[in-house]
């Protein structure tokens, strides 16, 4: 156990330390031990303002691209989880079957497709060309179909009804609170899948301004090779650095609540 | 509503109608979303693998399957296949017995501090894919990497983790690393719910730890592990990131068409075959849903 803490923690701890030192120093220094300079601040400093500081940029865009895509994706699906979970109505096995069919099937089949299809639709290099297909999380609405099944007793519905609630209040003042759990933790991987996007954002767009965090720094990664090589590889890590934190604050803040979450979430299975 | 107009519905006719409306309420909109972004793709994909591009003369001709026979003749193709067919024949069995291993250590609370484990351990998830490949890539560089102080330790190059005999090693690891914690935490969350009177009842009839995990948790989690399985296969099949980012520090070792992913993707993007790479891409994912499904039903035949 201890080993495999070591396995894991090892890298994490090399990236960290190499966040720190100059260029040379990356070159000429054994990696686990700091270099001669401790450039760490400078290093960060650098990040933000190379290249006309497009990393802010970058950034900029992840956010947009998580809060848009992984919103919209926690919102759609769990409305539509709780709708399979608690209503009977033609087409419901329908929907269950293509979804779930949709979770065998994903990436390799539709992204290259998807981005022809979009291309046709004049949606490449666009935001929306990575914010549409962000929205579906066939993985949370199963969650959440699941979660609602256990959580969400008919009997309280049927109270909200006698006092004349409406379907939309009930799931706005009712259901939401309940399945607070469920939706913390699809949120929290949709946004995990959102940030950490690689594969589609690379094959939609092709202008740097656009480009998520993860395009970006391997595009910085990928011009140290070539005739015109500009290695920036200080950046690339440091840039790493900082595009790991947020996630990692995330999951550490909302520990228990997703936990609990994907608890609730596996006992159906 | 024309039906509504003629002849007055019965009431349970009418009760069924509001709840079949009430239900797409809420699963329109996710219904839509979904048409555009996993249906309409998929049957544009099917369009473009009945045509072909003519080279010289410009336009498309409707070939029929003739891609598809193409695709299934194709030696770079099935080098792709085989190649990621025998990363998921290794790689998956590793990552998942240590993912239970794990699972099964910190749940039996012997260990102290379970729940700062199960954090480090699921640490990796929380990384960007593309930042884990950079990461590992610099570890493996022969310029300034780990590996490069390794083999300065040792005097001679005996770790080269980006040449050829070593790359898909050198891969798995990086996708064994990334993955054993949300593995970890699929099985560790399933194990949270086995009824303690079960483990109770075992520990009663004279079951040692080992014991109880074989004959009471193991079956009882047997649900999460089918799961697991497939999602893993799933993801193997579609490798693209790390071969991808890797390419950059090897592209001797690394072709094109290293994995079916990376073959569909070059032959869009670089080649312009856009015909063909749907049809390349329609392949594998029937290949992916089939084998998905049979492990999914070998999984449930077991738990019978």
């Amino acid at each position: 156990m201890a080993l495999y803490l070591l396995y894991t923690l090892i890298p994490l701890a090399w990236l960290v330390i190499s966040a720190t030192k100059t260029q040379p120093d990356l070159l000429s220094t054994p990696g686990l031990s700091f270099g001669g300079v401790f450039a760490l601040f400078d290093n960060i400093g650098q990040t933000f303002t190379y290249n006309n500081g497009i990393f802010l940029r970058w950034l900029g865009n992840t956010v947009l691209y998580v809060v848009v895509g992984a919103g919209g994706a926690t919102v759609l699906a769990t409305a539509a989880g709780y709708g399979l979970a608690k209503y009977r109505f033609r087409g419901r096995r329908a929907v269950f079957a293509v979804v779930l069919g949709a979770i065998a099937v994903p990436g390799t089949a539709l992204a290259v497709p998807t981005f022809l299809l979009f291309s046709r639709l004049g949606l490449t290099d666009t935001p929306l060309a990575v914010i549409i297909p962000s929205l579906i999380s066939p993985f949370g609405l199963y969650l959440i179909w699941v979660y609602a099944t256990d959580a969400i007793p008919d009997e309280m519905m049927e109270a909200a009804r006698i006092d004349g609630a409406g379907e939309i209040r009930i799931f706005l003042a009712v259901t939401l609170r309940q399945l607070a759990p469920g939706i913390v933790t699809v949120a929290l991987f949709a946004v995990v899948a959102t940030w950490n996007n690689y594969f589609l954002p690379l094959i939609m767009l092709s202008d740097p301004d656009w480009y998520p965090l993860t395009v970006g720094l391997n595009q910085w990664n990928a011009q140290a090779i070539g005739a015109a090589a500009q290695p920036v590889y200080h950046l690339v890590i440091t840039g790493s650095v900082l595009t790991i934190i947020p996630l990692v604050i995330a999951f550490l803040f909302l520990q228990r609540f997703w936990q609990s979450g994907l608890t609730a979430g596996s006992v159906k299975q | 509503m024309t039906s509504t107009v003629g002849s007055p519905p019965m009431r349970a006719g009418a009760r069924g109608r509001r709840q079949h409306r009430r239900g797409w309420i809420f699963v329109g909109p996710f219904a839509v979303v979904f048409a555009l972004t996993f249906l309409a793709p998929l049957a544009y994909a099917f369009g473009l693998s009945l045509f072909r591009d003519q080279a010289f003369f410009g336009g498309t001709v409707f070939v029929g399957l003739g891609n598809y026979t193409q695709a299934l003749a194709d030696a770079n193709f099935w080098a792709a296949f085989l190649r990621v067919l025998l990363f998921l024949a290794v790689q998956v069995p590793i990552m998942l017995v240590l993912a239970l291993v794990a699972a099964f250590a910190i749940d039996s609370a012997r260990l102290h501090a379970a729940g700062f484990f199960r954090m480090v351990i699921f640490l990796p998830y929380a990384v960007p894919g593309v930042v884990a490949v950079l990461m590992w890539g610099f570890i493996y560089g022969d310029h300034f990497g780990l590996a490069a102080d390794l083999n300065h330790l040792l005097g001679q190059d005996a770790v080269q983790p980006l040449s050829d005999n070593w790359i898909l090693t050198s891969i798995g690891n990086i996708v064994t690393w990334e993955f054993v914690g949300y593995n970890m935490l699929i099985f560790y969350s399933a194990l949270k719910v086995v009824p303690p009177d079960q483990i109770e009842a075992a520990a009663i009839d004279g079951a040692g730890p080992l014991r109880t995990i074989l004959s009471v948790k193991l079956p009882a989690i047997r649900g999460a592990i089918v799961v697991a399985t497939i999602f893993s296969i799933i993801g193997s099949f579609q490798l693209f990131n790390e071969p991808n980012i890797l390419r950059t520090l090897a592209p001797n070792v690394i072709t094109t068409y290293f994995t079916p992913n990376m073959y569909a993707y070059n032959l869009s993007f670089s080649g312009q075959q856009y015909n063909y790479s749907a049809t390349v891409a329609i392949v594998m994912g029937v290949i992916t849903a089939v084998i998905a499904y049979a492990v999914q039903l070998r999984g449930q035949r077991k738990e019978r």
